[in-house]
């Protein structure tokens, strides 16, 4: 029966952090209109969230494009249809690899950030004090960095796909030979704009909530010790990572039938 | 004495809470309480923090919260201030019942009380001076120049304008808790509560915060609860005295009425002594038997 119990105590454990997992993002809604008359707030979040981020999926994107170049020109050339190079990068980036990849390296980059800085206000009471001072923690913390991480995961995401798309274009047509025109002419025919990037914008701003939200939760409802923010940081990747990829097999299903 | 058997296997003294009093100590009268606490429960899982705990704090003195421990000190500051919500009892501060409000009215009580935590809580992405004025520029429309006057004041009040523009992290430990100290009166507070300010404090920031406490209080008349178990300090700037311990309050005085005055357990408590009604070893079986019997 022991067993049983576990199970039972752990089924409650889990429901109820989803339980204040929600209101938490209910009571991070209710800061938006504070939002709305200090600015200020989301810009800091923006530069530190955001742009703080462009580095890595800059870089990332030119060499994830670089590869699809590469493999692609493999394959394509087999069958004769190099020419479509350009069509398979960009689909590959924009429909899946953009939101995926720029997801799973803003969970590890920005995500681990914001649990540990949020977990380490909590450990180091500076949360406390702001409620202290009769200011409300998860509208002046929590909810800035919520929107700052809603809007930059499609810019990002967006960056991703473009620079892939040029690694792509380096690699197939600098280095293999594939005509330039045929790369860009075939990529404009062939990409549509809602099917193809409307998709992934859609995607992006999905896994932009998801992650977020589950980096601040983590570190606003971890242990204040160090064991605890370090656990924390820790299941923003883990649970991020696993939420993006199961969220994007859903919604790939849900888009392209 | 009766005495029962702690959470840790000491025996303390059944705990009916005495008030021991002294011309020093004599009950203020009912409008001159600023936190009444009648019938407090509070919980951690089926560990009763608080079982049934009355205070009264009275207006404009020092009011010392002690104990060893562990035995909730903190966590009835963060009752008073509306951060935690007790099982059972209410607890009132100026005539109001903090956990009746709303969260607006909450806020509006907080903005009358200041909190010094262990730590300080400074927040550590900005300066000294930004500290300081965290609270005016949230709830005060004071220009830019009115808020500098203010808060230089403050740091000059808690000896620190020299430091106004270092980071959090520049300062030693009794630096950040008077930067702390400067916010926490930043808004003219009517009570200051204080959580462990002696703590992990070398003997000339400790003399340093022992004076500030007690003439911030007198100067700008307010109310300052500390909670703390430096019992030294704490009594020489203290004008009650509360001893909790296993959820109960022990005893209430002055300090010097409780020196004089308390229980064997507030004795050894107050005294440091190494042995008592708080035993220096924890329950075991015979010695002897312990080194020659079957287990060994």
């Amino acid at each position: 029966m022991d067993w049983l119990a576990a199970l039972g105590r752990g089924g409650l454990a889990v429901s109820a952090r989803l339980g204040r997992a929600n209101l938490l993002m209910l009571a991070m809604l209710g800061g938006l209109a504070e939002l709305v008359r200090r600015p200020r707030l989301l810009l800091e979040q923006l530069m530190s969230v955001g742009v703080l981020t462009v580095l890595i999926i800059a870089v990332s994107g030119v060499f994830v494009g670089m590869v699809l170049g590469l493999q692609g020109y493999y394959i394509l050339s087999r069958f004769g249809a190099e020419a479509t190079l350009g069509v398979m990068v960009a689909a590959s980036l924009v429909r899946e690899l953009g939101p995926v990849v720029t997801a799973l390296l803003f969970a590890g980059r920005a995500g681990s950030a914001l649990a540990a800085e949020i977990g380490l206000m909590k450990a180091t009471e500076q949360l406390s004090g702001l409620e202290m001072m009769a200011v409300n923690p998860q509208h002046r913390v929590l909810t800035p960095r919520l929107v700052a991480g809603i809007l930059s995961m499609p810019l990002l995401a967006a960056l991703f796909s473009m620079l892939g798309v040029y690694g792509g274009w380096f690699v197939g047509v600098g280095l293999l030979g594939v005509d330039d025109g045929t790369y860009w002419a075939q990529m404009q025919s062939q990409i549509d704009w809602y099917e193809d990037v409307g998709n992934g914008v859609i995607k992006s701003v999905v896994f932009g909530v998801v992650c977020t939200w589950i980096a601040i939760f983590q570190g606003y409802d971890c242990v204040p010790t160090s064991e605890g923010v370090s656990r924390a940081t820790t299941r923003t990747v883990v649970h991020s990572s696993l939420a993006v990829l199961g969220l994007d097999f859903v919604l790939t299903a849900l888009m392209f039938n | 004495m009766a005495t029962r058997l702690s959470r840790h296997g000491h025996e303390v003294p059944a705990q009916h809470h005495r008030l021991i009093t002294s011309p020093m100590s004599r009950p203020p009268p009912s409008e001159d309480i600023l936190v009444r606490i009648r019938g407090l429960k509070f919980y951690r899982g089926q560990r009763a923090i608080f079982d049934g705990v009355d205070i009264d704090i009275p207006r404009g003195g020092v009011t010392a919260i002690m104990g060893p421990s562990g035995t909730g000190k903190t966590t009835l500051l963060k009752l008073i201030g509306g951060q935690l919500t007790p099982d059972a009892g209410t607890i009132e501060v100026d005539g109001q019942e903090v956990h009746a409000l709303s969260t607006r009215e909450l806020y509006r009580l907080r903005m009358r009380m200041g909190m010094l935590f262990q730590s300080g809580a400074l927040l550590t992405d900005l300066n000294v001076f930004d500290n300081v004025a965290y609270p005016l520029r949230e709830h005060t429309k004071l220009n830019p120049s009115m808020t500098r006057k203010l808060v230089l004041m403050k740091l000059e009040a808690v000896g620190l304008r020299g430091a106004h523009q270092l980071m959090p992290s520049e300062l030693s430990g009794g630096m950040a808790r008077r930067v702390a100290l400067a916010r926490a009166i930043a808004l003219d507070p009517m009570m200051i509560m204080y959580d462990e300010p002696f703590t992990g404090q070398d003997p000339i920031s400790m003399g340093v915060l022992v004076q500030l406490i007690r003439r911030l209080n007198d100067a700008a008349r307010i109310s300052s609860i500390v909670v703390s178990h430096d019992v030294a300090e704490t009594c020489e700037i203290a004008d009650l005295v509360y001893v909790i311990s296993n959820g109960k309050v022990i005893e209430s005085g002055s300090p010097q009425a409780l020196h004089e005055g308390g229980g064997e357990w507030t004795r050894q408590f107050m005294g440091g002594l190494a042995d008592g009604p708080v035993p220096f070893h924890y329950p075991a079986p015979g010695l002897e038997s312990d080194l020659f019997g079957e287990s060994a």
